[in-house]
């Protein structure tokens, strides 16, 4: 069925092929993701949140903290449009505080994970043999421990507060693996690809070929997984700060208003909901952004056919 | 198929230890077991803490200790992984580690495995639909329901479903969902019948939350492998030969579909024991769950050591029963 | 096995049943369409034949032409978003458009199809056996007793060895070859009216491809089932088929009985096909024509005829209007003949009656504007080239790939030996080719003279320096004289840089950089035929063949003097390969390079070597001058080989004598004993004594010269003339 597949754009004649197929490669991916109308509207929601986290407590009125002034407990209204808490917190100054605490969290996770994820993969799958065998071991390992039960262990054993970094660190610490097993994969199919053994019958270095060849080539499918590692980073905070061993009071998070509103559901329902639904939307729109680029990016409209 | 049984076996131990040193080392520089002692107003007496120290072996060096947790030689009898002994606990001299998860294993394991049955069920029913209807609405649908419970926060949804429980009940005027607690101590007295109802109406709520999310990661990728095999080529044969398409999905596609998620599902286990932690909490089972959270809260480094352990253990076992699944679903596997 | 009268006596048969006037396959005006992102994608277009009781048609076309969609649209085996149109019938009743249950009906009972890849169209989960009896159960009711049984003759027929055996194996204990027969007696299970066989040999080895058209020939035999053969392979439709379509473009462009088609082409299209064809029955010194440009986008397809932009006698009407497919009559005139016609030979060329009786050089050669692909000097110089200093030598080369376990711990189970003891020179500026199937240890023997991988032992001479005692940082600088060709243009060039800075590679490593290098990446790409302007593109915006220039273009970049070259050609469809022959053979001849041609295409081989060596199972068994081989094969496996190249003619194809080897290539990690090629010489089981064969079983024969002129390794080598 090789006739099946979409046909490569042929420039026909030299002269009349100039413009239109004068693509590169970047600005493919830029269109076709373009396209991708869920994972563009995400885009969309997702920047105005998080512009509003972060822009938003120079704007309003209160911050996440317990104010005298704030009366306790009311529902929303014009002076506080999510609400008070029965402490004396403005919602609408807690959910903002939390959401750039999360957000927070969950980038620096990505780019932690993503950096040692990527480096660990690549040098297994570039080595391969007994290296690749025993430090696969290793990820193995991080794969078997329950990722949110260990992360809450070791915060929860530290005694005294934990801030954000401390959280991110945390994560991070534990959640490279998956990212580690992507790149490795990529690397090992990529190693056997002619045009790198074209550039070894060139005479390039390993290092000319891990820079040159197997980075620009695994990029697509690491940005993917750093996208989605973000997701998994936020539950996992959520889930942390949920159980009270996250970030811990008077600082904030989306989880921790969650945990703290958990036995008023019925009653203060205005607690309760609304950082619940923004982080389901923020997951999400990045799990929307993560398939968007995957299509986009997908190695196999770029990487020929077969 | 003996031998590849015994190389996975055997292949599996090396994981285990190393995950056992690992979470052993990070336990143990994380947090100090007597923190809440040494802060105590007014201090205690420093023959106290020293008592304490010499009961949890806090005396001897990190590597000694990990020694002694593993094997038990030169302990006091009540530590030693290998000899069925899990160490002494913060909580009190009496907290016996071992019978505390012996005792709520049961109902953390009801739970679990429920989760793991309907998920799976559901799972490769959603995906098989959502394949042979490709980007239908239905597709569409069972997609962006996929897409809502991987972002869903397992203990919010918990918590909607109870409300959603109590609305229910307050709705028809009975108790049909119990929102609160296992059920263990309600079901004490009944007869089989009366305990399977009772059990009924406290699994129901936190079986589907728990599901939840699995439900999602599994059926987009039974989705994925399922279309994969349909546009197969053995797939089109078994077209090509009259068989009708009933048959083709059922003896063909699903068949060979199904192979790879047998690996996917023993990953996710990990995934349902994070899920049960919070699902216990939000409807205050008296499981596992809750063991883990009151130790992390008591900084009992033993009594978290021995839940890793369990839980890690459960993860490799399912990664084996799958391994091994695998061997006999497919033959290029069972005759290597 | 079979011999020529036995052919001939097949084809009276047939021609005998082909005169009853029933009609079992009729296709009518049948379209087919694919959405796409860039608007519909027009794959197949009015595509009518009919196809008689007994019969075999042949359609013939390059990549997206349309020919596999048009059968899957026949079987009702495309994807739902395939918008399909037209008729198909069997046996008079209508079969596009049916139910499911309708269509399951009709499927393998009256039509049966076979498919490409025989690697993945079993069903890895379920036994053989169980695979066949299911199409008999299908559409019989039989006890599943009975379905084993019918498997178990099916499997008989087709020629597998231990049938009874066979059936309880899964597919992937079988060879390609054993499990392409058993996708053929699927196809036969239920006596079908029409066989579909879409490049039912394209993914096999030649001496495999020759059993599994006989088995397929068996088949028809016990079944009476018309034939429709889609392919590639021009050689194999002239020795298969009574009529042939050729398809371009998505349409039919020229359909007859395949005598006039073959001998005299009505469609400019055709003609240029069979001049681009390297061949084995003809002088090996002419010239190949390629047909310039490359087959048009389904998505952008030229004003009227798909063809006039590669068309050398294109005039104005072509680039206007598309030209129905009519036949020619006596006074030259185009007229419509009916579609039930079997013995009209029809075009679609407004000048079909021109073409009469020219040679694909008149046309392609002479009067064609410059040929965008690749601009080539007119008529190479004689080939009088090599018998100069040995550049490369290479002595008692071993290669052994330890065989591991697969499971964790990766046990070291046992070796293969991928290459033992291969001894051979290459000449400076000559071209020696290594031949061979699919895993005799070809590439690998490329790879280890490059030093791409370390040998296991035996000695890599260049210009008398030893390459197999250096290290990797030894051996930088004599990269740059020693380089690589790929056999993948897809996979070849890195997808995420230009064209520019993929040939200017080497160059950067070597530390050549600036205004020189990007001079001389401009140079290259003129060189190998390309338009320097489109050095700032991306690959995926090249055709195959471009591609495989650019891949030239970069060996070229550090001046080598040695180009080994790995199936260069084989990815490439007919009309794009010659370009890239000639091309090969012109750079040659300018800079004065030495090859080495890695092939299992021997018509190639024969069209470009000077020197060939045949390799089975890791060593050479017959080298000498390409004239020797061809003319004198000594050595029986280069006699199969030989013998189981189709020629494109279809009086020479039916009438040849044939040497055929039985069943497959045993594995690498455990040879037969003695002469390894003895498990399925021909010699060895029907002409030798007891007595003679122990020799063969005991006693490895060298490579040495017999008598024959030229070393081969049997003990008892003897000339036999086959072209």
């Amino acid at each position: 069925m090789s006739e099946n597949k979409a046909p490569i754009a042929h420039p026909r004649t030299d002269a009349e092929s100039v413009g239109g197929a004068e693509r590169t490669q970047l600005q493919m991916i830029t269109r076709r993701f373009l396209r991708h109308r869920p994972a563009m509207i995400s885009l969309v929601l997702l920047a105005v949140i998080t512009l509003v986290a972060f822009l938003g407590p120079y704007v309003w009125t209160w911050d996440h903290l317990v104010h005298r002034e704030i009366p306790p407990s009311v529902p929303p209204h014009a002076d506080h449009p999510f609400g008070t808490t029965t402490a004396g917190h403005d919602v609408l100054g807690q959910l903002m505080r939390g959401t750039q605490q999360t957000l927070k969290v969950a980038f620096t996770v990505s780019v932690l994970g993503t950096v040692i994820g990527s480096l660990w993969g690549a040098t297994a799958g570039y080595y391969g043999g007994r290296v690749d065998a025993l430090m696969m071991r290793v990820v193995d390992v991080f794969m078997i421990v329950p990722l949110l039960v260990m992360v809450a262990a070791i915060a929860g054993s530290v005694r005294g507060g934990t801030t954000w970094y401390a959280v991110a660190l945390i994560i991070a610490m534990f959640s490279w693996a998956q990212i580690a097993r992507v790149v490795r994969g990529v690397v090992l199919s990529l190693r056997e690809q002619e045009f790198v053994e074209a550039a070894r019958a060139a005479g390039a270095s390993p290092g000319w070929i891990i820079v040159r060849h197997l980075l620009p080539n695994a990029a697509g499918p690491i940005i993917v997984a750093a996208t989605l590692l973000v997701a998994v980073a936020i539950l996992l905070e959520a889930g942390m700060s949920f159980l009270n061993f996250g970030i811990q009071l008077p600082d904030i998070s989306l989880g921790q208003m969650i945990g703290e509103a958990r036995t008023a559901a019925s009653t203060r329902p205005w607690l309760f909901y609304p950082p619940g639904v923004l982080l389901v939307i923020i997951c999400l729109t990045i799990n929307f952004i993560g398939d968007g680029l995957r299509d986009a990016l997908d190695p196999r409209q770029t990487m020929g056919r077969r | 198929m003996l031998v590849y049984t015994v190389r996975r076996v055997l292949g599996a131990i090396p994981v285990l230890l190393l995950a056992s040193v690992l979470t052993f080392v990070l336990i143990d520089v994380s947090g100090d077991p007597l923190s809440d002692l040494r802060m105590q107003q007014p201090p205690p007496d420093p023959s106290v803490i020293e008592l304490q120290e010499e009961r949890l072996y806090l005396d001897r060096s990190m590597p000694e200790r990990y020694w002694l947790w593993m094997t038990g030689i030169g302990g006091n009898g009540d530590i030693g992984l290998l000899q069925g002994e899990f160490g002494p606990s913060t909580q009190s001299a009496t907290y016996d580690i071992g019978e505390n998860i012996a005792d709520r294993l049961g109902v953390t394991l009801r739970l679990v495995t429920a989760a793991m049955v309907f998920a799976l069920g559901l799972a490769v029913l959603s995906g098989v639909i959502s394949a042979m209807r490709q980007y239908s609405k239905l597709d569409y649908t069972l997609t962006f329901v996929g897409f809502l419970a991987l972002a869903m926060p397992t203990f919010w949804f918990a918590g909607i479903m109870q409300q959603a429980g109590v609305g229910f009940n307050e709705l028809v005027g009975a108790q049909i969902f119990a929102t609160i607690g296992d059920g263990t101590y309600q079901a004490q007295g009944l007869d089989a019948w009366g305990r399977f109802t009772n059990a009924l109406a406290y699994m129901t709520l936190p079986t589907i939350v728990l599901m939840l999310t699995s439900f999602a990661a599994w059926s987009r990728y039974q989705r994925t492998s399922m279309l994969e095999v349909l546009n197969s080529d053995y797939v089109r044969l078994a077209r090509a030969k009259g068989l009708p398409n009933r048959v083709v999905i059922r003896r063909h596609a699903l068949r060979t579909a199904l192979i790879p998620l047998t690996t996917v599902v023993a990953v996710g286990m990990a995934g349902i024991i994070d899920g049960t932690v919070l699902t216990e909490r939000v409807f205050q089972w008296r499981g596992l769950g809750e063991f883990f959270i009151a130790a992390v809260e008591a900084n009992d480094s033993f009594a978290l050591m021995a839940w890793l352990m369990l839980s890690g253990t459960a993860v490799i076992v399912a990664n084996l029963i799958a391994d091994l699944l695998y061997g006999v679903l497919d033959p290029r596997i069972r005759f290597e | 096995m079979s011999t020529t009268d036995h052919t001939s006596d097949e084809k009276d048969e047939r021609a005998v049943t082909v005169a009853h006037d029933d009609v079992v396959l009729e296709v009518r005006d049948l379209s087919v369409t694919f959405p796409s992102e860039d608007g519909p994608l027009h794959a197949v277009r009015d595509v009518s034949y009919v196809v008689r009781r007994g019969e075999a048609l042949g359609i013939v076309g390059e990549s997206g032409s349309g020919k596999s969609v048009t059968s899957m649209a026949i079987m009702g085996l495309l994807p739902p978003n395939a918008k399909v149109s037209g008729s198909a019938s069997v046996l008079g009743e209508e079969i596009v458009g049916l139910t499911d249950a309708q269509i399951s009906k009709v499927r393998g009972n009256r039509i049966a199809m076979i498919f490409q890849d025989p690697l993945t169209s079993l069903n890895p989960v379920y036994t053989v056996g169980y695979q066949i009896a299911e199409a008999v159960l299908a559409h019989r009711k039989v006890t599943k007793q009975a379905a084993m049984d019918r498997a178990l003759e099916l499997l008989e027929i087709v020629g597998i060895p231990s049938p009874q055996q066979r059936l309880k194996q899964y597919p992937h204990e079988l060879s390609g070859g054993m499990r392409q027969r058993v996708v053929i007696a699927i196809a036969m299970a239920n006596e079908p009216d029409v066989i579909i066989a879409d490049e039912p040999t394209t993914a096999l080895d030649v001496t495999v491809q020759a059993q599994v058209l006989e088995a397929l020939d068996r088949a028809r035999q016990e079944t009476g089932a018309a034939l429709v053969l889609i392919t590639h392979d021009l050689g194999v439709v002239a020795g298969q088929v009574e009529r042939v379509g050729v398809m371009y473009g998505g349409r039919m462009v020229e359909m007859g009985p395949v005598e006039e088609v073959f001998y005299r082409p009505r469609m400019p299209y055709a003609l240029g096909l069979l001049g681009s064809l390297p061949r084995m029955d003809e002088d090996r010194s002419d010239r190949l024509t390629p047909i310039m440009g490359t087959p048009p986008a389904l998505l952008a397809m030229p004003k009227g005829c798909a063809f006039s932009p590669r068309c050398p006698m294109a005039k104005e009407i072509c680039h206007q209007e598309e030209p129905l497919l009519l036949a020619t009559d006596e006074h030259g005139g185009r007229v419509p003949v009916p579609v039930g016609d079997t013995t009209a030979h029809t075009a679609a060329c407004h000048f079909s009656d021109e073409l009469g009786e020219s040679a694909p050089d008149d046309l392609f050669r002479t009067s064609g504007p410059q040929e965008t692909e690749g601009d080539e000097p007119p008529a190479a110089a004689p080939k009088e080239r090599g018998g100069g200093e040995a550049i490369v030598s290479v002595t008692n080369l071993v290669k052994n790939f330890p065989i591991h376990s697969k499971g964790l711990l990766r046990r070291r189970i046992g070796e293969v030996q991928a290459v033992s003891g291969i001894s051979l020179d290459l000449r400076e500026r000559e071209t020696l080719a290594l031949v061979g199937e699919s895993g005799c240890g070809k590439s690998t023997t490329a790879r280890l003279i490059l030093q791409l991988i370390k040998q296991s032992s035996g000695e890599v001479h260049y210009m008398g320096k030893p390459l197999h005692t250096l290290s990797a940082r030894q051996m930088r600088p004599l990269r740059r004289d020693l380089q690589l060709v790929f056999q993948d243009p897809f996979a070849s060039l890195d997808p995420r840089m230009t064209v520019a800075d993929i040939i200017a590679e080497p160059m950067r490593i070597h530390g050549q950089r600036g205004t020189d290098a990007r001079k001389r990446v401009k140079d290259l790409l003129s060189l190998v035929g390309l338009n320097a302007e489109h050095s700032s593109r991306y690959p995926h915006e090249f055709s195959g063949g471009q591609r495989q220039r650019i891949g030239v273009a970069r060996a070229l970049a550090l001046n080598p003097k040695v180009l080994i070259l790995d199936e260069p050609v084989s990815a490439l469809d007919v009309s794009i390969q010659a370009g890239v022959i000639n091309l090969l053979e012109d750079l040659q001849e300018e800079l004065g390079l030495s090859y080495l041609f890695v092939s299992h295409d021997l018509s190639v081989v024969r069209h470009i070597a000077d020197r060939v060596a045949v390799m089975y199972l890791g060593k050479i068994v017959e080298t000498g001058t390409t004239e020797q081989m061809f003319r004198s094969p000594a050595h029986p496996y280069t006699q199969a080989l030989i013998s189981a190249i189709p020629f494109p003619d279809p009086v020479k194809e039916r009438t040849r004598e044939r040497i055929i080897v039985t069943g497959d290539v045993p594995s690498p990690s455990d040879p037969p004993s003695g002469c390894r090629f003895r498990t399925r010489c021909p010699k060895f089981a029907g002409q030798l004594s007891e007595a003679e064969r122990v020799r063969c079983v005991e006693e490895p024969p060298e490579l040495m010269d017999r008598g024959t002129g030229h070393p081969d390794a049997c003990h008892y080598s003897q000339v036999v003339e086959l072209i």
